[in-house]
């Protein structure tokens, strides 16, 4: 009776130990130095894992400044007094990086551009882009089935009425998860001082564009040599803003498209 | 040979741990969400399930059947197979990083998995031996990353398109494992047992 009893519970005992044992061992002799200060650095980054800096989450992030000598200010959603908590730490100088924003260069929603046929397939960018791009007849322009609007952590994208993707400045945190999101390569971020863009991604002809879409670009250069010596160059038939250079914002009216807009000015329609 | 390959073909697909012997459900159904974690999730199940058969084989053979508590298996197993994870992951950790980062994660996770539990007494209930174990346990674990890997692919299809509410999530994941399962009953008698 005694033996029923006792001889499983010795068993059951005796394994447990010798593998609490075996264990113990293993993690002394097998221990991996961490330093500390990544787990430091982990917890002052915002959790938030939307890999805008480039790294496969916060974690990875703190591993790679702690480790390789990252640099304490790639993180977008971080405040500047983040990066100077982070680089304090540290021991190393902090840049401000920039304030970026994610902006869709289109303004062709369906009150302004036109439709060739009636996509009746998933609701969804990727699938629409490959069905002889949707119906849209800009072959560049915003589907508006929202898989941008989707992917953004904090909802800053909306496709409203009229099937046009807008980026809610304010609210974005120039992740970037939306530029990877688009199929169209539409969303691209842009310093959130700049004001004055070119909403048109189109390179077809002149005439192409203008019956495909009322914004479009139709290359008449008008802008280009408005603004000399300033952010503004064609490519090929797109007139493209050099973000690195200052614009004048009396471009907007130069423009007989009114592709150029000035933001923030108003809501958009 | 063509013995040891029937018993990798009939775990893989005729006996499939996941969608025949229902083994491993958890798993199945939370990390089926994407491919890519499908993929890692299946290595790391092959992975301990492979070495897992060996060492709950010995352990049977060399301390239980001896002693003559068989009948503690199914603690003992689960005792041994958890502690046996860790210290893989311990061992990982020091000599393979770039593995580690790859399954680990997914480690922990299936240290008391059924799938891995039950390809353990499976061996001892079928009488094999310490090579035909190792094969099984890695049979049964192809057959469940197989079903892993083919139910994400659905899964991620189906998520984009946009099912009706009701049926959103669970509820059409259960009903696509269900199909699942019925279409590898076709697998059936491929391999006389």
């Amino acid at each position: 009776m005694l033996n029923t009893l006792l001889v499983p519970v010795l068993v059951i005992g005796l394994a447990g130990f010798l593998c609490g044992l075996l264990l113990a061992i293993a993690a002394r002799f097998l221990h991996v130095f961490e330093d500390p200060r990544i787990e430091k650095v982990t917890s002052l980054l915002p959790g938030a894992n939307c890999g805008g800096c480039g790294y496969a989450g916060c974690a990875d992030y703190a591993r790679a400044i702690v480790e390789k000598g990252a640099p304490p200010n790639l993180c977008r959603p971080c405040s500047a007094a983040g990066a100077r908590d982070i680089a304090a730490l540290l021991g190393v100088e902090a840049k401000a990086a920039e304030k970026m924003v994610a902006l869709v260069l289109c303004n062709g929603g369906d009150v302004r551009s036109r439709r060739s046929f009636l996509y009746n397939g998933l609701a969804e960018c990727v699938s629409a882009d490959m069905l002889s791009g949707g119906g849209k007849t800009c072959r560049y322009g915003c589907l508006g089935y929202g898989n941008c609007a989707r992917v953004c952590p904090v909802g800053a994208i909306q496709t409203g009425a009229h099937n046009l993707a807008v980026v809610d400045p304010g609210r974005c945190i120039s992740c970037g998860l939306c530029v990877k999101a688009c199929p169209r390569n539409l969303i691209r971020l842009v310093p959130a001082s700049h004001s004055v863009h070119i909403l048109c991604r189109n390179r077809d002809r002149g005439v192409m564009t203008r019956k495909a879409c009322d914004v479009g670009c139709i290359a008449c250069q008008k802008c280009v040599k408005a603004a000399t010596g300033q952010g503004l160059h064609m490519e090929g038939n797109l007139a493209v803003v050099d973000y690195t250079l200052p614009l004048s914002p009396e471009l907007v009216g130069v423009c007989p498209q009114k592709t150029i807009h000035q933001r923030p000015a108003g809501p958009l329609p | 040979m063509a013995k040891y390959l029937l018993l990798v073909l009939g775990a893989v697909l005729v006996n499939n741990f996941v969608l025949s012997r229902f083994l491993g459900i958890c798993p199945f159904l939370g990390v089926s969400k994407q491919l890519s974690t499908a993929l890692g999730m299946s290595g790391a199940v092959i992975f301990v399930m492979t070495l897992g058969s060996g060492v709950t084989w010995g352990i049977q053979h060399a301390i239980l059947d001896p002693l003559g508590v068989g009948y503690l298996q199914t603690l003992v197993f689960i005792l041994i197979i958890a502690a046996f994870v860790q210290f893989v992951e311990l061992v990982l950790k020091k000599s393979a990083p770039t593995l580690h980062k790859a399954l680990g994660i997914f480690l922990p996770l299936i240290t008391t998995n059924c799938a891995v539990l039950g390809v353990a007494v499976l061996n001892i209930q079928l009488k094999l031996n310490l090579l035909e174990s190792m094969l099984f346990g890695f049979g049964g674990a192809a057959g469940f990353g197989l079903a892993l890997v083919i139910f994400a692919g659905i899964r991620e299809k189906l998520d984009r398109a946009n099912p009706p509410r009701p049926f959103q999530g669970t509820a059409l994941a259960l009903v696509t494992a269900g199909l699942l399962s019925l279409a590898f009953m076709g697998f059936a008698n491929l391999v006389k047992s």
